[in-house]
């Protein structure tokens, strides 16, 4: 579904991922983790086509399609979905407006009608249901004047709506207390399914006690260096990420 | 800077949707200003002596004004030597009697501007008085009015129909001599509104005006007066095009409101003159001077704003809060693209004991405009216990316009409250990532942006009217992202 051959970008003038590789089949969750400062979010917002992150070389195809090509707004009507780590708050725009023109778009893209305004809204309050948060949500603006814990379960939500096929999920696990954690995995491996792919960028293996990881992988000084299963998640936790960093010699 | 920046170059410079003119015959007065303009404009409109006497007193005093100049606005001298002070559609013979007697190149000139007299009026359930260059061409639904009490034609009208109101009110809120442009319209104004409420009455539908000034070299001084008697409540609306033509035109109205005690008027205004072109060139010098005065006790004005045209707009829409408790509101939106230049905001004069008024403004620039707040609020010794409450936001969409505040404060009375709020932002990046991130077009994600920032003016609209506003406002700013 996505493969990365030797990816390098930088920002603002300096050289952050260098030559990245990295393949992601339908099906399956990786897991990036890394130190501070490795590249990780990077990595996120280069795929997901954030414009002040220059590419300098390499390759990305998401499905067949080169991705790199593609606008951002492209990249996500054809299904490709980020979950940000700090989510912006746009004042004013309601929360419900945004999601529907989201999925509308997404929907048009595909040739598919508008949403009804009544079956999105039943859709809606499905997922908000299923993820725990409260109707006020519904009239309330874009992440306005939500706490840190709101504004990760309205990423996951906006997941759940949008139905992506690759959701790349940036620390959505931080600044969760541990319920939240909890509602916010059971919402993201509900959406595991043969035909989709997730990737988690997480510090912490916290995470992959809820969600099991088909691979995991320590992305360190802008290159992924060392790739597992499961099982490195927990020598990381223990070993910390020195450990890699030595036995790579970098 | 990215490709990103040129195209959002390219799409601010879209296109003035009403920029058409209607070929049609007028009969103006040629070029030139003296008394004998004065006296010949009078005498076409067969004015009785009291208001020729006032005319000419305003224009004595005009003589002795100078423009003003402390505004954040630059032009070139205006030459009023070199405009037209009358201009009206030549009608065959007669003045029509009803719409269908209307010349039909009139009606479809509307019709372009989207507001079909017929079909609008009667779906809308909105009374329109439109006025064309200078004089009001139909008055619709005013059988209607007339059942409930409600006087509202245009002022020509009014003048022969009921001369003791127009005596009575004109110029009681903003004198003949209250400015350089209100005296020059005092001397001049050609048409314009009358709305007259009875006493408990309120007003069975809303009431609206389109302005609209095709003939090249004319200035449009109109003058709108409206009165609600004790008890009456009336929601007005104005909105405003013009033909694009290279040279500048000036429009100088004035509108006066007056609110008795427990009266309301809601004054709405969407104004979309011509802007100029991308380069600053052509469009309307917009000098208009806005006065409602809560003269009885429990009375209420609003005014509510969207400015989305002109070359320059000067414009101060205020509230004089003479009665106890009396309540006045602004809450506008302002938009400047290109080298457009507005210097707008509000004056608060409290007088009268318990007096509240609430300031919403929301300024948004692109391209090299300039945008200036400009707000007074007065806390006069008399009124004990007055409030005021300001908010001003800016918001700037590209990196060569500019957004200035200057709110003045005067407050001569201890118990008084007065709170300000203000705020600068550009649009962000982070915000437009987002919605595009979410699969939502550059266009639609700014259009998103900027409609969240004037939520809180638009909610002030009349339901219809908020949607023109906020369809005016994506057409004001497509794509203008920086």
């Amino acid at each position: 579904m996505l493969k990365i051959s030797n990816l390098s970008a930088r920002v603002a003038g300096k050289e952050i991922l260098k030559g990245v590789d990295l393949s992601v089949n339908a099906g399956e969750v990786h897991a990036v983790m890394g130190p501070n400062g490795s590249g990780k979010s990077t990595l996120a917002q280069v795929l997901a086509g954030r414009e002040d992150y220059e590419v300098t070389g390499g390759s990305v195809s998401f499905e067949g399609r080169d991705l790199l090509a593609m606008a951002p707004e492209e990249r996500a009507r054809a299904g490709l979905f980020l979950g940000f780590q700090y989510p912006v708050e746009i004042p004013g725009v309601n929360n419900v407006y945004l999601l529907k023109a989201a999925l509308n778009a997404k929907r048009k893209a595909a040739g598919e009608p508008e949403v009804d305004a009544y079956e999105f809204l039943a859709l809606i309050r499905e997922k908000m249901k299923f993820m725990h948060m409260s109707e006020t949500f519904l009239t309330r603006g874009v992440n306005e004047g939500f706490s840190g814990g709101e504004k990760k379960r309205n990423e996951v939500l906006q997941m759940l709506v949008l139905e992506p096929k690759l959701a790349i999920l940036d620390e959505t696990d931080s600044g969760l207390d541990i319920d939240a954690l909890k509602v916010v995995a059971d919402g993201i491996n509900s959406l595991r399914d043969p035909a989709r792919a997730v990737v988690l960028v997480t510090h912490y293996q916290r995470l992959l006690d809820y969600i099991v990881p088909d691979q995991v992988h320590v992305l360190s000084g802008g290159r992924i260096l060392k790739s597992g299963d499961k099982s490195l998640a927990l020598e990381l936790e223990r070993r910390g990420y020195d450990w890699v960093q030595a036995a790579q010699g970098a | 800077m990215s490709s990103k920046s040129q195209d959002v170059e390219a799409l601010i410079g879209q296109k003035y949707r009403h920029g058409f003119v209607t070929d049609i015959e007028s009969d103006s007065l040629p070029p030139g200003l003296d008394e004998g303009v004065v006296v010949a404009i009078s005498k076409k409109k067969r004015e009785p002596q009291f208001l020729l006497d006032w005319r000419l007193k305003a224009f004595r005093h005009w003589l002795t004004m100078q423009e003003p100049v402390w505004s954040r606005v630059h032009y070139k001298p205006i030459d009023y030597q070199d405009i037209s002070y009358y201009s009206a559609p030549r009608a065959p013979a007669n003045a029509p009697k009803s719409l269908d007697e209307v010349d039909p190149k009139l009606l479809a000139t509307y019709a372009k501007l989207g507001i079909p007299l017929h079909e609008r009026a009667r779906l809308a359930g909105v009374a329109v008085d439109a006025v064309f260059d200078s004089v009001s061409v139909a008055t619709t639904f005013k059988d209607k009015l007339g059942k409930a009490g409600v006087i509202f034609c245009s002022f020509s009208d009014a003048v022969h129909n009921h001369p003791q109101l127009i005596e009575r009110y004109l110029g009681s809120v903003v004198p003949a001599g209250d400015n350089f442009f209100a005296a020059l319209n005092s001397a001049v104004f050609s048409d314009g509104s009358f709305v007259y409420v009875p006493p408990g009455v309120r007003c069975p539908m809303e009431l609206s005006t389109y302005f609209r000034i095709n003939a090249a070299k004319t200035g449009q001084f109109e003058r709108t007066l409206i009165v609600a008697a004790e008890g009456a409540s009336v929601s007005y609306l104005e909105g405003c095009t013009a033909p694009m033509r290279d040279e500048n035109q000036l429009h100088a109205a004035v509108v006066e409101l007056v609110a008795l005690d427990d009266a309301q008027i809601k004054y709405s205004t969407v104004q979309n003159w011509y802007p100029g072109d991308e380069n600053g060139i052509g469009g309307i010098y917009n000098f208009v001077t806005k006065r409602g005065e809560c003269r009885g006790r429990n009375s209420k004005i609003s005014w509510t704003q969207v400015e989305t045209g002109s070359a320059i707009t000067w414009k101060y829409p205020s509230c004089v809060l003479k009665g106890e408790n009396s309540i006045g509101e602004f809450y506008s939106v302002a938009v400047a693209n290109n080298y457009q230049q507005a210097d707008t905001g509000t004056k608060m004069i409290h007088i009268g004991r318990n007096t509240k008024s609430t300031i919403v403004s929301k300024g948004i620039s692109a391209g090299h405009a300039e945008n200036t707040y400009r707000g007074l609020v007065k806390i006069l010794p008399s009124a004990e216990g007055a409030r005021n409450f300001t908010q001003c936001d800016s918001l700037l969409m590209g990196a060569k316009c500019a957004a200035h505040t200057f709110p003045y404060m005067e407050v001569k009375n201890p118990t008084a409250t007065v709170e300000h709020e203000a705020s600068t932002s550009k649009i962000g990046e982070d915000q437009l990532f987002y919605c595009l991130q979410r699969g939502i077009s550059a266009e639609d994600a700014v259009n998103m942006i900027v409609s969240g920032f004037c939520k809180v003016v638009f909610k002030e609209l009349p339901m219809e009217f908020a949607v023109e506003a906020q369809n005016l406002l994506s057409v004001s700013l497509e794509g203008a992202v920086g």
